[in-house]
This record gives C-alpha cells, sequence and structure tokens, in this order.
C-alpha cells in the first residue's frame, strides 16, 4: 500500500521506475492469478482426465492426477453403447431447440427492445415491471401447469413444445439486456436514415441492427445457454426416451447403472461442457462488456 | 449521409423573423432519451413476445395462483373436480415446522452464497486491474471455463471430486496434508452438505460477478481515481468512495440477479441429493416445491408454496424494481 498512498514526485517517476515494494506487490498479485486459475479450472481439468481412464484406475487405491492409462473407451461407451438411451439423438434434440429458441427469442426481444426504447406508449412501464416480475417466478412452481398447457395441445415429447417453453423463459432475461444495447445506438442515426428515404422499419433493420451486433451475441449466448443448460422442465416434458435433451440423457446415464460409472458419466459431462466451452471462448470479451452496457443504460 | 440528416432535423442557419439564427450543434447525447409516439407500431412489436409471455407463463401463473386456494392432488389431475378451499393450503404451510426449516435454510444458504459470490467477484475484478495482461488474460480464461460448465455437469463433477472412496479431496486430505478423511462422507452430514453446495455455486456464479464488475470497472474513469490517490485517498476508501458509486447500478443489477438465482437454486441441490445427502434436511424452496408437487402430488400446497416464494423476491426486490421504474419515467 506504501506504494500507492505516494508522494507527487514518486507518481511522476512511477512509470518508468519500478520500485522495489510495487515489485514485490505485482509478485504477489500475479501469484493470487495463478491461484485463482487454478480453483477455476481444476473441476474441468479433473472432468477431462477422469474421462481418459479406464475404471479400474479410477475406482483404484490410488488416485491418480494425470491419466496412466489412457484410455478411450468410456468415450466410446457413451457414444455407441445402445443398451441405454443414446447419446446422438439427445444432442441432436438439445441442438435444435437451442438454435431454435436463441434465433426466436432474438427476433422477439429486439422488436420488444426497439418498442420500449424506442417509443413512448401507454403501459410501457407496465410492460417493464412485467418483465422484472417474470423473472422471479420459480420455474419449478408452475411446472403442472407448464406440462397441462403443453398436454392440451399435443406438444408433450416434441422439439416445438419445449422451444415454446424455454423461449418464453429467456424471453424476459433477453429483452431486458437487449434494451440496453438498443438504447446505445442513437435515435439520429435512424432519423437520418430515414430523411435519406428509408422507412423507418428499413431504418431499423439497415442501421439499428447492424450496430447491436454485440447486444445481440450476448444475449444470444444467455438464451444458448439457458436453453442448453435446462434440467428440469426437459425432464418432466420431454421424457421419453428419444426426445431427451443432454442433460436429462446424462442424469439417466447416472441412474441407469447400479454402480456408478464414473468414467461413463465424465465422459458425456466433458461432451456437454464442449460447445458451451468453445462458444464462451470467442465472443468472451464482448459478453461481460454488452452486461455492463446493459445494465448501466437501465 | 449522417450530416445532411442531423441538420435537417435541428434548427438550420438561417433568418428567423428578423432574426439571423446560428446553425444549433446537436446536442447529441442528450438526445438519447427522445421518445417517439409511436400509435400502433409499439405495440405491433411487441405482441410476439406478449404473445408467448401470456400463454407460457401468465397462463399456467394464473392457474397456479387458483390452484393453490384448491384441494388439487392427484385426483385432481385425472379429472375430479377441485373444491375451492380458501386460504387453507397456506394455513397447512405456515403452521409446518417442515416449510419454515426449509425457508431459514434456503435464505441463510442465499445470504452466505450471495455474500460470498460479491465479495469474492468484485476482488477477483479488482485484481484484474491491476494484472499485467498475460496474467489477466489467465484469470479470464478461467474464469470463462467456470462459468460456461453447465450447472448440472459441474454438481456430477464436483460430487466426484468430494466422493467418499476415490474423490481427489478426500485423497489430498488424507495423503498429502496428513488429516484422517478416509471415507470421510461429505454430503451425509446437512452441514458439510451445504459447505460443497456453496463451493459449487459460488464457484459458477463468480466468473459473472468478476467479468461484470471488471467491465464495469474499465469504464470508471481513470483520472478520478489518480486525483483521489493524489489527494492521500487509502485503496479501500477510493473503492468505497469513488468507484462503487460509480459502478452502483451494476452492483445492483448483479446483485439482485444473484439473489434471485440463488434463493432459486434447483439443479445443484437436487442433483447433488442424487449423488448423496439426505433430501428432508437438505432441500431448499426450489426443490421443496418439486418435491411437495410433482413427487407427493400435493399440487395446491407446492402452488401456496410457490406464491409465498414468489412474494418473498419481490418484496427482497422492491427496492431496486421501484428504482427502475423511476428511472424510466
Amino acid at each position: 500500500m506504501s506504494a500507492t498512498t505516494a508522494t507527487p514526485a514518486r507518481v511522476i517517476s512511477r512509470k518508468r521506475v519500478v520500485s522495489a515494494p510495487k515489485r514485490v506487490l505485482s509478485t504477489v498479485l500475479s501469484t493470487a492469478a495463478v491461484g485463482i486459475f487454478i480453483l477455476s479450472v481444476f473441476p474441468v481439468y479433473w472432468m477431462v482426465q477422469t474421462s481418459f481412464q479406464p475404471t479400474s484406475d479410477i475406482i483404484g487405491s490410488r488416485v491418480q492426477f494425470w491419466p496412466e492409462n489412457f484410455t478411450l473407451r468410456n468415450y466410446n461407451t457413451v457414444l455407441f453403447d445402445t443398451t441405454r438411451s443414446e447419446f446422438l439423438p439427445a444432442l441432436g434434440n438439445s441442438l435444435m431447440v437451442t438454435i431454435i429458441v436463441v434465433i426466436v427469442a432474438l427476433i422477439f426481444a429486439f422488436l420488444a427492445s426497439l418498442a420500449v426504447t424506442r417509443f413512448r406508449f401507454k403501459s410501457r412501464k407496465g410492460f417493464i415491471l412485467a418483465i422484472l416480475i417474470v423473472q422471479m417466478i420459480p420455474g419449478e412452481a408452475m411446472i403442472v401447469a407448464t406440462y397441462r398447457l403443453l398436454d392440451g395441445w399435443s406438444l408433450l415429447n416434441t422439439i416445438a413444445g419445449l422451444s415454446i417453453v424455454y423461449i418464453a423463459t429467456v424471453l424476459p432475461f433477453t429483452i431486458w439486456t437487449l434494451r440496453g444495447f438498443v438504447d446505445g445506438v442513437p435515435i439520429d442515426l435512424e432519423e437520418a436514415g430515414m430523411i435519406d428515404g428509408l422507412s423507418r422499419a428499413g431504418a431499423f433493420w439497415k442501421i439499428t441492427f447492424p450496430l447491436l451486433a454485440p447486444g445481440l451475441v450476448a444475449t444470444g449466448v444467455f438464451a444458448f445457454i439457458q436453453a442448453w443448460n435446462e434440467f428440469l422442465l426437459a425432464l418432466v416434458v420431454n421424457s421419453r426416451p428419444e426426445m431427451m435433451t443432454l442433460p436429462v440423457w446424462l442424469r439417466t446415464f447416472q441412474i441407469a447403472n447400479g454402480t456408478t460409472n464414473w468414467g461413463g458419466i465424465m465422459a458425456g459431462s466433458t461432451l456437454m461442457a464442449i460447445p458451451v466451452i468453445i462458444f464462451f471462448l470467442i465472443v468472451q470479451g464482448r459478453m461481460s462488456s454488452g452486461l455492463v452496457s446493459g445494465a448501466v443504460k437501465g | 449521409m449522417t450530416t445532411i440528416g442531423k441538420t435537417a432535423v435541428t434548427v438550420p442557419s438561417g433568418v428567423d423573423g428578423e432574426h439571423i439564427v446560428a446553425p444549433t450543434p446537436t446536442p447529441a447525447p442528450a438526445n438519447r432519451r427522445r421518445r417517439r409516439q409511436g400509435r400502433l407500431t409499439p405495440y405491433m412489436l411487441l405482441v410476439p413476445s406478449l404473445v408467448i409471455l401470456a400463454v407460457v407463463v401468465g397462463w399456467p401463473l394464473i392457474q397456479l395462483f387458483i390452484m393453490s386456494f384448491q384441494e388439487y392432488g392427484r385426483a385432481q389431475v385425472f379429472g375430479a373436480p377441485a373444491p375451492f378451499v380458501g386460504f387453507d393450503n397456506y394455513v397447512e404451510i405456515l403452521n409446518d415446522g417442515k416449510f419454515w426449516n426449509v425457508l431459514i435454510r434456503s435464505l441463510l444458504f442465499c445470504l452466505v452464497a450471495v455474500t460470498l459470490t460479491m465479495v469474492l467477484g468484485t476482488l477477483i475484478a479488482l485484481l484484474m486491474t491491476k494484472l499485467s495482461k498475460f496474467f489477466r488474460l489467465l484469470v479470464s480464461v478461467g474464469l470463462l471455463l467456470a462459468w460456461a460448465m453447465p450447472a448440472l455437469t459441474a454438481t456430477i463433477v464436483w460430487g466426484w471430486m468430494f466422493d467418499t472412496s476415490h474423490g481427489v479431496v478426500n485423497y489430498v486430505f488424507t495423503e498429502l496434508l496428513g488429516l484422517d478423511y478416509i471415507g470421510h462422507s461429505w454430503l451425509i452430514d446437512p452441514l458439510s452438505f451445504y459447505l460443497v453446495l456453496t463451493i459449487i455455486v459460488v464457484w459458477g456464479a463468480v466468473p459473472f460477478v468478476a467479468l461484470t464488475v471488471y467491465a464495469g470497472l474499465t469504464q470508471v474513469p481513470e483520472e478520478v481515481i489518480e486525483a483521489a490517490q493524489l489527494d492521500g485517498a487509502s485503496g479501500f476508501k477510493r473503492f468505497t468512495l469513488i468507484v462503487f458509486p460509480y459502478l452502483r447500478s451494476i452492483f445492483l443489477v448483479v446483485f439482485i440477479l444473484q439473489v434471485i438465482w440463488d434463493l432459486r437454486v434447483f439443479t445443484q441441490v437436487f442433483a447433488l441429493q442424487g449423488i448423496g445427502g439426505i433430501r428432508e434436511q437438505t432441500s431448499t424452496l426450489g426443490v421443496y416445491i418439486y418435491q411437495t408437487s410433482l413427487a407427493n402430488g400435493e399440487y395446491g400446497t407446492g402452488g401456496a408454496i410457490a406464491v409465498i416464494t414468489v412474494i418473498i423476491l419481490m418484496a427482497i426486490s422492491f427496492y431496486y424494481v421501484r428504482q427502475t421504474i423511476k428511472e424510466e419515467v
């Protein structure tokens, strides 16, 4: 701390000369950084390395920190063992539902956030309030009513049914985040476009929409994660084996064996986490700054 | 292209009656709050969202509310009429010691998890502003990996690490630290079950807080902080007096979201109970609603618990909601 409560003289030279306490401080900070990295990554590492061990090693007397007898058998079991419910159809279901949810939710949220940020109208406040409150309702509470709703429309055990429910679930948060971004695009740009002969819809589409790319990415990732990871609704609503999503499949895998097949579960977990991790690493920077502009624009 | 538009919108230079008027520069940022009086357009834009929310959230919500005043069990699911019982379900719950245990447990867990998440997340964000580029990247990659892990997967992996016979935690404690943790079961005792649960939830939530707060910190003007530094303000003071007020709205949003998520926590508790642990002694509100409704078939009672949960969440976030609505005027 002595380095930071500096005299003016020291402040001037601060950038060029690195003082001794400062160097100690920076070592401490770097060590802390490494510590945080290890704590964050260790479970991910443990999942992956366990998934490459044969069962005999996994439940052997000694814990291995590195797969000494590297094997792909667990992945083979997960992907191609047809004695239990299958991975690939579940993957297909998850992909379908997630893609539908992301696309539809983004379009709906884009339109709604335009309405909320670009127009004054009656019950605008009411709509914003409703969006806030909807986020507080526990999904577990509504599951019976949701089940009956889908049953009434013969949408149980369908991609469409699950997608509709997920869209409604992610929509409030999606609108909430996106409206911060829309607010960040100056209205003058649209007006300029309209004077240049674009219709109002054309101005939205040709001017505002492209400028929203980071916002759409940030909100899209959120919708993606929620749809990809959701577990309970899928468990209740799409219970038929061929309609399961990945989280539900993962759970049946765990229960199906009397004794837990840890290698298989870890392989399955890895396969399920990979798409999300890839997605995250691609969009990383944009996401949190997006969140902030969403939050600050209020 | 844009300049043509701008001058046409604002007052152009020229002659206004007897005066010569200079061109008015566009006060760009102030214009942001200007909104049009669309007639039907905003409603049209809201239609898709409103329809789907009304059908998939609104309708079940109304049903849930009605159900909470009915005797609604398995028989009613199969078509028997559901008689109205007034506040019976609510009275039953509020007189049930089990419910109070669950409620207090959930609130305590929420308090501990949110506090830990906020403090750790903020500290990591502050640390990131001090790090060199390489270490900052290292930290963000680590955080992103943790953040990206699906809750269910994360719970299963942590459960495996805390496994009684083959878990790495017991191994490390026993072999490397010389403590006797051979065959120690973490999930049987409710207290250590919650220790593991807290680790899982906080581990998964810290990245969101840390990265969001960090992104916010990068927007605090450096001159302000440097000025305070020159005035001799300590690090702690600089944070509480300058940085925090500057990021107040971010902290508020993040905090409220954490409260909502942690009080509603379901997947992690449910999955961890599946690995080990005694349901009666470890359930939170979300799991309790699920058990009452789906496992026991008491939908009316489950509905009443759900309504109470929503009321509690609304009460907690009342300030935030009021603040937001005020700013929207």
